[in-house]
C-alpha cells in the first residue's frame, strides 16, 4: 500500500484506528495517486464494480421471491413480473444486468489488452481479473437456467453435456452434476444454490484485484510508470470519483434504455416457454456473451477437442504476460500490436455472430478460420511481435508529451537498448 | 473519442448485419404499427376490453391463460373495466374450490381473485382434444414469439390458399407466417364472430388486431408504468449527468495539464 502514513484527529479516531485501521484504510483509498491522464476506458472498473453490486441487491430482493423447483420456478418468475410491487423492475435489471455486466467487463478486458495493462508488475491483478470473468460466466450461465424456460433446459443440457466429453470420469461427472440422469429438479437447486454463493466469490475476488491493483498502481494510456506522488497524479477522490461517476451515469442511460424500452432483446424468446424435456427448440445458443466460445467449441468435429479449445481459449489469457514479453505497455507506441489487436477485435465479434448462426457452411469456415486466428493470436503473432517489432520511443512522464506536443528528443529513454 | 465512435459504429454495424441476415432466412413479419410501440406507447384501452371479448368468446375455448386473474381486467394499465365489471365477469365462471369441511371438492362462481378457468383440466386433455397438438397457455405468448406482437397478428391474419402444389395433412391447415407454413389450428377469426359491445363493427382484421393488443398486454401488465418510469428515468439521468459533467470540469479545470 502506499508510503504515507496517517493520524487521525480525534482521540477516539486514534483509538480505533490503532485497533482496526479503517480509517487508514479509507484515507488511502482516498488519496490513492492516479495517473492524471487516464481516459474513459479506464472507467469500466468503478462500472464493473457498480454491476456486480446492483447485480447482488437484485439478486436478493429475487431470491425472496423465487421458487426453486422445476414444477414452480417459471410460474414464481411471472409471480415477480406481475404481482410483486416492481418485480417486473428489478427482474429486468437482473437479467439486463448480466448483459451490461459482460459488455463492461469485455470493454474493460479489451482496454487492458491495448494497453498492456496485463505487464509486469501487474500480472496478479490480471489472473485475479480472469477468475473474476471465469466465474461471472459461471454465475451468468447458472443464473439463465434458474426460470426454467425452453433455453434454461436445453441451455443446461448442452454445457453440462460438454463435461461427458472427459476420457474415462466424463459420464460420472455429468451424473454428479445433474444430480441425476438428466437436468431435472436436482439440477435447478445446486444451480440456484451455486448461484447465489459464487458473486460472493467474486466480490472476494474483486477486493484482492483492487488490493493487487494498489501496490503498483493504474496503468495509464502511455504506459510508462509514473512516480508517485507526483505532478504525474491527482488524488482518486474527487478527481477520478467524479469521473466515474459521470461515466457511470452515461452507461446508466444506456442500461436504463434497456431495461426499460427493450427488456427481451437481448433475451431469447424461447425462454418464455416452460421448460419441456420432450421438445427441443429449433436452434439453441447461450446469451451473447458466451456466443464467442460457443463459435470456438462447435467449430471442432470432435466433441472433446472442441471442450478443450473452448476451455484453452480463456486458459491462454491466463498466460498472457508470458506470452506478449514486449517491456512497452502500451500499443500507442507498438504500431504493429496496435493493428493486432483491431483483427483481434473484428476476429472475437466475428466469432460471436458465427456463435449465433447455425454451424453449417460459410458459418463453420468463419467460425474455424476464427478460432485458429484466436489462437494464433496469442500463441505465434504475440511472442512474434515482442522481438520483432519497432517500438516508438516512450516519453519520460505523462506531463512530458503534454507541454511540448511531441516528446523532446533529449528526454526520451527507449526499452531497446542503443538501436 | 475518435476510437470510442468506431467502436461502437463497428457495433452497431454487426448487430444490424445479423438483424439483416436473419430476416433474409426466414418468412418475414410485416411490422405494424400498434399503439404500445415506442418509448411512450399505451395501450388502447377500448381494444384491450374489446380483445378481452375475443378472447374469452374464441380463444377460450381451447388456450389457457392461467397466470392472470380475473382482478387484472380491473387494474390500472390493462383493460380497466369497473369493479362490478369485474366481479360480474368472475360470477361468470365456475370455478372449482375445496375441499370442503366433508373433504368434497365442489364448484362456486368465480371470484376477481381466482385465476382464468382453463378449458382443459392438464395439457394432456388439452393435447387429446386438439388432434395431438397442444394449444400453448397465452399468459406470456406474446414474448415467447419471436417477432411477438407483429407475429401473432400476421399469423392470424395468415391463412391463405395453400400454393397448388402443396402437401397438407388432416387437420393441418396452410398459414403464411407459421414455421413451415403448417398449423394445426384452424382459422380461429371470421368477419362478425362476435358482436362488440362498444359498436365496433367486428371485421377479422378488427378482432385480430384487438386480441393481439389483449395478449401483448397480459404478457407484459406494467408496460405502461414500464414506459413512464423510464421516461422518468432517463431525464432524471440525463440532468444529473449534465451537471455531474460541469462539476468534474470545473474540479479538473485546478489540474494544469502542464505542469
Amino acid at each position: 500500500m502506499s508510503e504515507h502514513t496517517y493520524t487521525p484527529k480525534s482521540k477516539f479516531g486514534k483509538w480505533f484506528n490503532d485497533r482496526l485501521p479503517l480509517l487508514s484504510l479509507a484515507s488511502h483509498l482516498t488519496d490513492y495517486p492516479t495517473p492524471k491522464n487516464l481516459n474513459y476506458w479506464w472507467t469500466f472498473g468503478g462500472i464493473l464494480t457498480f454491476c456486480l453490486l446492483s447485480q447482488i441487491i437484485t439478486g436478493l430482493v429475487l431470491a425472496m421471491h423465487y421458487v426453486a423447483h422445476a414444477d414452480l420456478a417459471f410460474n414464481s418468475v411471472e409471480h415477480i413480473m406481475r404481482d410483486v410491487n416492481y418485480g417486473w423492475l428489478i427482474r429486468y435489471i437482473h437479467s439486463n444486468g448480466a448483459s451490461m455486466f459482460f459488455l463492461a467487463v469485455y470493454i474493460h478486458i479489451f482496454r487492458s489488452l491495448f494497453y498492456g495493462s496485463y505487464k509486469s508488475p501487474r500480472e496478479i491483478i490480471w489472473i485475479l481479473g480472469m477468475i473474476i470473468y471465469l466465474l461471472m460466466m459461471a454465475t451468468a450461465f447458472m443464473g439463465y437456467v434458474l426460470p426454467w424456460g425452453q433455453m434454461s433446459f436445453w441451455g443446461a443440457t448442452v454445457i453440462t453435456n460438454l463435461f461427458s466429453a472427459i476420457p474415462l470420469f466424463g459420464e460420472s461427472i455429468t451424473t454428479w452434476l445433474w444430480g441425476g440422469y438428466s437436468v431435472d429438479n436436482p439440477t435447478l437447486t445446486r444451480f440456484f444454490s451455486l448461484h447465489y454463493l459464487f458473486p460472493f466469490l467474486i466480490l472476494g475476488l474483486v477486493i484482492l484485484h483492487i488490493w493487487a491493483l494498489h501496490v503498483p498502481g493504474n496503468n495509464n494510456p502511455i504506459g510508462i510508470d509514473v512516480k508517485k506522488p507526483s505532478k504525474d497524479t491527482v488524488p482518486f477522490h474527487p478527481y477520478i470519483t467524479i469521473k466515474d461517476l459521470f461515466a457511470l451515469l452515461i452507461f446508466l442511460i444506456i442500461f436504463s434504455g434497456f431495461i426499460f424500452f427493450a427488456p427481451n432483446v437481448l433475451g431469447h424468446s424461447d425462454n418464455y416457454i416452460q421448460a419441456n424435456p420432450l421438445v427441443t427448440p429449433k436452434h439453441i445458443v447461450p446469451e451473447w456473451y458466451l456466443l464467442p466460445f460457443y463459435a470456438i467449441l462447435r467449430s471442432v468435429p470432435d466433441k472433446l477437442g472442441g471442450v478443450i479449445l473452448m476451455f484453452g481459449s480463456i486458459f491462454i489469457l491466463m498466460a498472457l504476460p508470458w506470452l506478449d514479453s514486449s517491456k512497452v505497455r502500451s500499443s500507442v507506441f507498438r504500431p504493429l500490436n496496435k493493428i493486432f489487436f483491431w483483427v483481434l477485435v473484428v476476429d472475437v465479434l466475428a466469432l460471436g455472430y458465427v456463435g449465433a448462426m447455425p454451424a453449417e457452411g460459410l458459418y463453420l469456415f468463419v467460425a474455424r478460420v476464427g478460432t485458429i486466428y484466436y489462437f494464433a493470436h496469442f500463441l505465434v503473432i504475440l511472442p512474434l511481435l515482442s522481438r520483432i517489432e519497432k517500438t516508438q520511443p516512450l516519453p519520460l512522464s505523462i506531463t512530458e508529451p503534454v507541454l511540448t506536443g511531441m516528446p523532446k528528443v533529449e528526454f526520451i529513454k527507449s526499452d531497446k537498448p542503443d538501436v | 473519442m475518435c476510437n470510442l465512435k468506431g467502436i461502437f459504429s463497428s457495433f452497431l454495424l454487426l448487430f444490424f448485419i445479423h438483424i439483416n441476415f436473419s430476416n433474409a432466412e426466414e418468412i418475414k413479419i410485416p411490422k405494424y404499427d400498434w399503439t404500445f410501440k415506442g418509448i411512450t406507447g399505451t395501450f388502447d384501452r377500448s381494444a384491450l376490453q374489446r380483445g378481452y371479448q375475443v378472447y374469452t368468446e374464441v380463444c377460450a375455448s381451447c388456450h389457457s391463460m392461467n397466470l392472470l386473474s380475473y382482478r387484472n381486467l380491473g387494474e390500472k394499465g390493462g383493460p380497466e373495466f369497473s369493479v362490478e365489471q369485474v366481479k360480474a365477469i368472475a360470477a361468470n365462471f365456475e370455478v372449482t374450490d375445496g375441499p370442503n369441511s366433508d373433504g368434497e371438492m365442489f364448484t362456486r362462481p368465480g371470484r376477481p381473485s381466482d385465476r382464468f378457468v382453463s378449458p382443459y383440466p392438464n395439457i394432456e386433455a388439452a393435447t387429446a382434444a386438439n388432434g395431438g397438438a397442444y394449444p400453448p397457455d397465452m399468459s406470456v405468448l406474446v414474448k415467447a414469439r419471436k417477432g411477438g406482437a407483429d407475429y401473432i397478428y400476421a399469423v392470424l391474419m395468415g391463412y391463405t390458399e395453400p400454393p397448388a402444389d402443396f402437401q397438407l395433412e388432416d387437420g393441418v391447415y396452410y398459414n403464411k407466417y407459421m414455421d413451415g407454413n403448417k398449423i394445426k389450428m384452424s382459422n380461429p377469426l371470421a368477419d362478425d364472430l362476435v358482436s362488440y359491445a362498444d359498436g365496433t363493427k367486428a371485421t377479422q382484421a378488427q378482432m385480430a388486431k384487438d386480441v393481439t393488443t389483449f395478449l401483448t398486454w397480459a404478457a407484459e401488465p406494467h408496460l405502461e408504468t414500464r414506459h413512464k418510469l423510464g421516461f422518468k428515468v432517463v431525464i432524471f439521468l440525463i440532468i444529473l449527468s449534465t451537471l455531474v459533467y460541469f462539476s468534474m470540469r470545473k474540479l479538473w479545470s485546478r489540474i494544469d495539464p502542464k505542469d
